[in-house]
């Protein structure tokens, strides 16, 4: 797109300018002649969402990126605050509505914390459980959704949904609904599945890998997708950890900090994984690092069917109703699919959180896109922000 | 890692001039913190950052509290000698003492390097209204960009030497900040002024006031 010929301008412009299209605006710059300044979203289906994009172009190459936020705010941190512990609960799966069940995980973690409250043994096993299918559907997801970003429209996708339908079922089976599940409570889970439940999941985790292989012989090898992704969005690691990027997008750029290993919460050190480490930090590797933690969390699951023990699954001491945490402040964090999700609580001793405080994953991970999409075209700006993982639940709240 | 006495003792030796204090956490978790005053947090904040024996390189969670003046009794007891000479009497009394308001800012800082945390470190404004000032930590640490302004909108709270200080969930022209304790929300979430209100004005003037000459003619009939 040349942009030195004005008239050629006006038309591309008069093209976009139709009502409801993208807003586009000359810029002119001096040293890099003129530019054009194009706002992507909020309703642009590259954003996963309610993403604004604020993108400076010199032709295809960006030259400034900025996101704006703010359009699926409801202010979930003020509505906590004005409802009991317990009421909110609910609420946490609407953050990442992809992964309810690791949220639920990690707002029950922190208030556990907060109150000093045990977790049986079952319990702790059922958690893994579902934090690990939790990751097994973002991930699968994930790569179906950058592959649409790729432009190999839905095909990818289709068959990471097959898979996430098998155990979005379970986990319907398990507490009433699909995605907003629900599950976790102070002290333990809901309900515990029957035999018929761990022996449908059991079956399921068994026939993952034989998914994962033929997702691979699609997509690892791919020439369009290599052509795209190497090299692409690169992130440097010094970087990524001043920025607070976490999960697999800084594992990827070579940083083994995994909190299922660092903090060592819930039963993880019993089990035997390892954490996958990317090396050069571009977008290949963020795609790889999902690939690779699935594997992973197959092998996470099936320990955890093989050695989850009898029991109860709430502690009977829990209190559910007139919950008071005597007045204190506990930060908990856990490894969500996405990054490390953290809750931060300040209770006075009332029924209802003085502070509640989300740190969500997806937002922090996107400081930094704007120096990663820099220098590259506007087709790999969509690219590298499908390989975030943003959901804009949390990026809002 | 160090206990945060210690880390606070390294503090205040190699800083003379700040002020740390540490914080307890009356909580089952207990986790302490540590209040540093605003003038000297940037360097402390450095140099928690490279220290060798911390390097907390990450700040995983920046965020806002909002704690309003708040009035406080104090009862003390007191016994008061019997001037008949009886026993002495215990009497309880209550004075009442307001607290300033302030609002907070909270760090948790850990160490991706040697995989240790957190030391939480706050911040605390002179009051709620005009000393609202505190300095950017985002030089420090890039993370808490996005955070710094969230506070910034949901609190109020002004970071100086922020690079992009801007309204990041709110939008540009919201006045208030909603997070605060004592925010009101609006009745009407949805109201906004249209043109129907300008129309039904200039309307007004077609026709003759209620209550003024004309109307008064209008209601005794045309005159014979």
């Amino acid at each position: 797109m040349s942009c030195s010929d004005q008239s050629g301008l006006d038309a591309e412009l008069s093209a976009f300018g139709r009502p409801g299209g993208p807003t586009v605006r000359p810029v002119h710059d001096q040293f890099h002649g003129d530019l054009l300044e194009v706002s992507m979203g909020p309703q642009h289906p590259s954003t996963h969402g309610v993403f604004r994009m604020v993108v400076t172009l010199d032709g295809e190459q960006i030259v400034k990126l900025k996101p704006v936020f703010g359009y699926l705010h409801r202010n979930h941190e003020k509505i906590a605050e004005n409802t009991s512990y317990l009421g909110s609960m609910p609420y946490t799966d609407r953050l990442d509505y992809l992964c309810s069940m690791s949220t639920n995980w990690a707002y029950a973690l922190a208030v556990e914390k907060l109150s000093g409250q045990a977790v049986p043994d079952r319990a702790q096993y059922l958690r893994i459980i579902m934090a690990e299918l939790t990751r097994l559907v973002n991930h699968s997801c994930l790569v179906g959704f950058l592959f649409n970003d790729l432009g190999t429209s839905f095909t990818p996708l289709l068959y990471a949904f097959r898979e996430r339908e098998k155990i979005l079922d379970l986990f319907e089976s398990l507490s009433g609904s699909r995605m907003m599940c629900n599950y976790q409570r102070f002290g333990g889970c809901r309900v515990d599945p029957s035999p018929e439940w761990l022996a449908a999941a059991q079956a399921l985790v068994d026939g993952f890998p034989r998914f994962l292989d033929e997702y691979e012989t699609m997509l690892t090898g791919n020439e369009i997708m290599l052509a795209r992704t190497q090299g692409v969005g690169r992130l440097d690691p010094a970087h990524a950890v001043n920025a607070g990027i976490t999960g697999p997008v800084l594992r990827a750029s070579g940083v083994g900090y995994d909190l299922r290993k660092v903090d060592g919460y819930g039963f993880y050190p019993r089990f035997d994984f390892r954490v996958p480490v990317g090396e050069a930090g571009d977008t290949y590797d963020r795609y790889m690092m999902r690939i690779l933690e699935m594997r992973e969390s197959v092998k996470i699951l099936q320990q955890a069917f093989r050695d989850l023990p009898a029991g109860p699954v709430m502690d009977p001491k829990a209190k559910l109703r007139g919950f008071r945490p005597k007045a204190g402040e506990a930060y908990g964090r856990l490894e969500g699919p996405k990054g490390e999700l953290g809750f931060y609580l300040i209770s006075d001793g009332s029924p209802n959180p003085w502070r509640y405080r989300v740190r969500p994953p997806s937002l922090i991970n996107l400081t930094l896109l704007e120096e990663m999409c820099l220098g590259h075209t506007i087709a790999d700006a969509v690219v590298i922000l499908g390989s975030i993982d943003i959901v804009l639940g949390e990026v809002d709240r | 890692m160090e206990t945060l006495e210690q880390i606070r003792d390294r503090l205040l030796a190699r800083f003379p001039a700040a002020k740390v204090e540490l914080l307890a956490n009356p909580g089952t978790a207990a986790e302490h913190s540590l209040l540093l005053d605003p003038v000297s947090a940037p360097e402390i904040a450095r140099f928690l950052r490279d220290d060798p024996a911390l390097r907390l390189d990450y700040c995983s969670n920046v965020t806002g509290v909002d704690w309003p003046e708040k009035e406080i009794t104090d009862t003390v007891k007191k016994s008061v000698p019997d001037p008949a000479g009886g026993p002495a009497k215990v009497v309880e009394e209550k004075t009442k003492r307001l607290q300033p308001g302030c609002l907070e800012a909270v760090y948790h800082l850990y160490s991706m390097a040697l995989k240790h945390g957190p030391v939480i470190v706050r911040l605390r404004t002179g009051n709620r209204t005009d000393q609202v000032t505190l300095p950017s930590l985002t030089p420090v640490w890039r993370a808490a960009d996005f955070q710094e302004r969230e506070i910034f909108d949901l609190y109020g709270i002004v970071f100086s030497g922020h690079p992009d200080l801007r309204r990041i969930l709110m939008w540009d022209e919201f006045k208030d900040h909603p997070m605060r304790k004592d925010y009101v929300s609006p009745d009407d979430f949805e109201w906004e002024p249209t043109p129907h209100g300008d129309v039904h004005e200039r309307a007004k003037a077609h026709y003759p006031p209620a209550d003024g000459p004309a109307a008064a003619a209008a209601q005794e009939g045309p005159k014979p």
